[in-house]
C-alpha cells in the first residue's frame, strides 16, 4: 500500500492548490501582457473569436506574436508553419527538462503529454520554482492546477479585453505593449541556470534587431540558429574552458594531499 | 487580408497549434532519456534562447501601434535601467516591470 500521508490531500486538494498561484505575481504580470495581446491581435485585423481560440490553442505568447505577424504579412501556410515551428523548438528543451520532476512512476503518457500543452515560459518557471515541495505523486494534478487555469482565466481575459483596449489612451496601450517584453527579458534572465543561456540571450537581444535591418525575412533564423550556434561555440570553447581552468588553479601541487 | 473566416482557423490549427505542440510532444518523449548535461541540449537551449531573444528584442526595437512612433532611445533607456535595476535588486522581475514601464510612461507624458 501507498503511504497513508500520499492520501491526506487529494489529487484535487493539490489542483486547488496549484490553482492559487494563479494570484503570484508572474501570473498577473503575464495577464497584463495578455491584455496587450488582444490590442496587438485587434490592430492585425484578428477577430475576437480568433484571438480568444488561439490563445486556447497555441497559448505561448512569442509564438502568437510570430504566427499574426506572419498572417498579417500575408505568408503562405508552410512559410507560417515554419515561422512559428522554428520559433517553438525552444519548447522541447523547456518540457524535456522539467518531466523528470513532474512525472512519477505512475503517470500515464497522454497525461504528460496532455499537461505539456501548458507549457509556456511563466508554468514552466512555476515548476521549477516549486514542484519539488510537492509530492511526486501528486505534481501533475499541481502543475495542471496552475497552468490550466492560467491559460484559461488568459483566455478570458483576451475575450473581455479585445475592442476595450482600442479604446485606452496611447499612453496606457503603448505601456501594455511594453509589457511583453519586459516581463520576458526579465523572467527569461532570471530563469537561466546554465551560462549558455545568458550569452545565448545577449546575442539573440543584439543579433535580432540588427538581422532584421540586413534581411527581414530570414532575421529570426540567422539570430536563433547563427546567434544560437555562435553562443554555444564561444561558450563551449572560451567561456567554459576559461572557468575550467580558473576553477582547476586551486588544484596546485600543495593542495594535492 | 483575413476575411476568410473557416481559413484563419486551419492556419491557426496549422501553423499555431500543430507547431508548437509537436515540440512540447516531442519534448516529454524525450524529456526521460536527454541527458540534462549533455552538449546536444546545451546547443538547442543556446538556439531556444537566442530566438526567442531575438523576437522580445525586435518588440522593443521595431514596436507596433502606439509605440511605432515613440523615440527608439526612450524605449531602450527604459528597458536598460530597468534591467539594471532588476539586476542589482537580486533578479526580482517585478523590479524591470515596475521601473522600466514607469520611466516609459513618464516619458511618453512628458514628450
Amino acid at each position: 500500500m501507498s503511504s497513508a500521508s500520499l492520501d491526506a490531500r487529494s489529487n484535487l486538494a493539490w489542483f486547488l492548490t496549484g490553482m492559487r498561484g494563479i494570484t503570484s505575481l508572474p501570473a498577473l504580470i503575464l495577464m497584463t501582457s495578455f491584455v496587450g495581446f488582444s490590442a496587438f491581435a485587434l490592430e492585425s485585423g484578428i477577430t475576437r473569436d480568433q484571438a480568444v481560440f488561439m490563445t486556447l490553442a497555441v497559448w505561448a505568447l512569442p509564438a502568437k506574436m510570430i504566427l499574426i505577424g506572419s498572417m498579417a504579412g500575408g505568408a503562405p501556410l508552410a512559410a507560417c508553419f515554419l515561422a512559428v515551428t522554428l520559433s517553438s523548438i525552444r519548447m522541447m528543451p523547456m518540457v524535456a527538462s522539467i518531466m523528470p520532476d513532474m512525472k512519477s512512476e505512475r503517470s500515464p503518457t497522454w497525461l504528460l503529454l496532455f499537461l505539456s500543452h501548458f507549457v509556456a515560459i511563466t508554468s514552466w518557471v512555476f515548476a521549477i520554482q516549486h514542484l519539488e515541495n510537492v509530492p511526486r505523486e501528486r505534481r501533475t494534478a499541481y502543475f495542471g492546477g496552475f497552468a490550466i487555469t492560467l491559460t484559461l482565466v488568459n483566455a478570458v481575459i483576451v475575450g473581455v479585453c479585445y475592442g476595450i483596449v482600442a479604446q485606452f489612451p496611447p499612453l496606457v496601450s503603448g505601456a501594455l505593449f511594453m509589457m511583453t517584453p519586459v516581463y520576458f527579458f526579465a523572467s527569461i534572465w532570471s530563469s537561466a541556470r546554465h551560462s549558455v543561456v545568458r550569452l545565448a540571450f545577449v546575442v539573440g537581444v543584439v543579433m535580432g534587431p540588427a538581422m532584421a535591418l540586413v534581411d527581414p525575412e530570414f532575421d529570426i533564423v540567422y539570430a536563433g540558429l547563427g546567434g544560437g550556434t555562435l553562443a554555444y561555440l564561444l561558450d563551449r570553447f572560451v567561456i567554459r574552458r576559461v572557468g575550467r581552468r580558473a576553477l582547476s588553479r586551486p588544484a596546485s601541487p600543495e593542495d594535492v594531499p | 487580408m483575413m476575411e476568410n473566416g473557416w481559413w484563419v482557423y486551419v492556419v491557426i490549427i496549422v501553423a499555431g497549434w500543430l507547431a508548437t505542440d509537436m515540440w512540447r510532444w516531442l519534448g516529454v518523449l524525450v524529456g526521460n532519456r536527454l541527458d540534462e548535461d549533455s552538449e546536444a541540449l546545451q546547443w538547442v537551449r543556446a538556439v531556444a534562447t537566442a530566438l526567442v531573444m531575438a523576437v522580445t528584442s525586435k518588440l522593443v526595437f521595431f514596436p507596433t501601434g502606439t509605440l511605432a512612433d515613440s523615440p527608439l532611445w526612450l524605449r531602450l533607456g527604459a528597458l536598460g535601467i530597468g534591467f539594471l535595476a532588476f539586476l542589482l535588486a537580486g533578479q526580482r522581475v517585478i523590479v524591470c516591470v515596475v521601473v522600466s514601464i514607469s520611466l516609459l510612461i513618464a516619458g511618453l507624458a512628458l514628450l
